[in-house]
């Protein structure tokens, strides 16, 4: 299976992504700049890191979003193609129209990198195959907008449709109904704050994050 | 010909920016601020052919984000 991680001027977790990916898959993902203006034939995953994407200037992934190689991704994304955006790559998911809402200033104005405890809300996803419905997991978050923001109906259909797929289980940043990670409609692009990257292997201090990138892969290969 | 883009968070969401500066006034002593809320001016220098339509379309492209923020156009002279 082909895989991509999208690179930023600015991006700081492509390469635990591409561990990430190496690890469960046994190959190692294309590494593509954001200039790129098309993505290997067959990608089969797409993988938007975190960081701080042209210096978080505007708004946080506002620039990226409008980037050549978004156009790419955005397009693959519509045929059904698998996307998964962290922290940064959430907020750049947001800004580029592909998940609905937007990520603000955390509520407590603080920059926050701590592990926290999150509840999976739905197992049934392409992303969380692996996990076990409500069951708690722990990953790591360091983000100063991870506040999710969108409006009442938005909220609504998003609990309604099974489109939560994280929730923070503790108090954080926030986020409206505790909301982490989102699905879009069809199932197929994920964005959540935390870093399930960071907790692949037990010398992380926790491995839960693994099961994210195994369920993935074999929902994909 | 230079124009003025005021980039302003929507009335029912949350600004913890200006939150934290109401915050502050209040601390310098100043009293009778209500309420403080934060947001961006940004000024473009363009042709004079750069149409009021254009101007509508950068920002609901890039320069507010429409979820979550207002924004008003001064078109300079």
């Amino acid at each position: 299976m082909k895989s991509a991680v999208i690179v930023f001027p600015g991006s700081n977790c492509d390469r635990d992504l591409a561990v990430a990916i190496r690890d469960v898959t046994g190959k190692a993902p294309v590494m593509l700049w954001h200039r790129e203006t098309e993505l290997p034939d067959g990608i089969g995953l797409i993988a938007v890191p975190g960081g701080f994407s042209y210096g978080d200037y505007l708004r946080s992934g506002a620039m990226a979003a409008r980037s050549p190689v978004m156009r790419a991704v955005i397009d693959a994304a519509r045929r059904g193609v698998p996307v998964l955006g962290v922290c940064n790559g959430f907020q750049i998911l947001t800004e580029a129209g592909l998940l609905p809402g937007a990520l603000m200033r955390n509520a407590g104005l603080n920059f926050i990198c701590r592990n926290v405890a999150l509840t999976v809300e739905n197992s049934q996803s392409t992303f969380t195959a692996r996990y076990e419905q409500g069951e708690k997991v722990y990953f790591p978050v360091a983000h100063h907008d991870g506040n999710y923001t969108a409006d009442a109906d938005v909220l609504d259909r998003l609990e309604g449709e099974g489109r939560v797929a994280f929730r923070y289980a503790e108090a954080v940043n926030g986020s409206s109904r505790g909301i982490a990670g989102i699905l879009n409609d069809s199932g197929n692009v994920l964005g959540l704050m935390p870093h399930p990257e960071r907790v692949i292997e037990a010398p992380h201090g926790s491995s839960d994050g693994h099961r994210l990138f195994e369920g993935l892969f074999e929902a994909v290969a | 010909m230079k124009t003025r883009v005021y980039v302003t968070l929507k009335g029912g969401v949350l600004d913890p920016q200006g939150k934290a500066i109401h915050h502050a006034l209040d601390g310098l002593g100043f009293s009778g601020v209500n309420d403080v809320r934060a947001g961006k001016m940004i000024e473009i220098d363009h042709d004079d052919h750069v149409s009021d339509a254009d101007l509508e379309s950068m920002c609901k492209k890039l320069l507010a984000n429409t979820v979550i923020e207002n924004f008003r156009i001064e078109r300079g002279a």
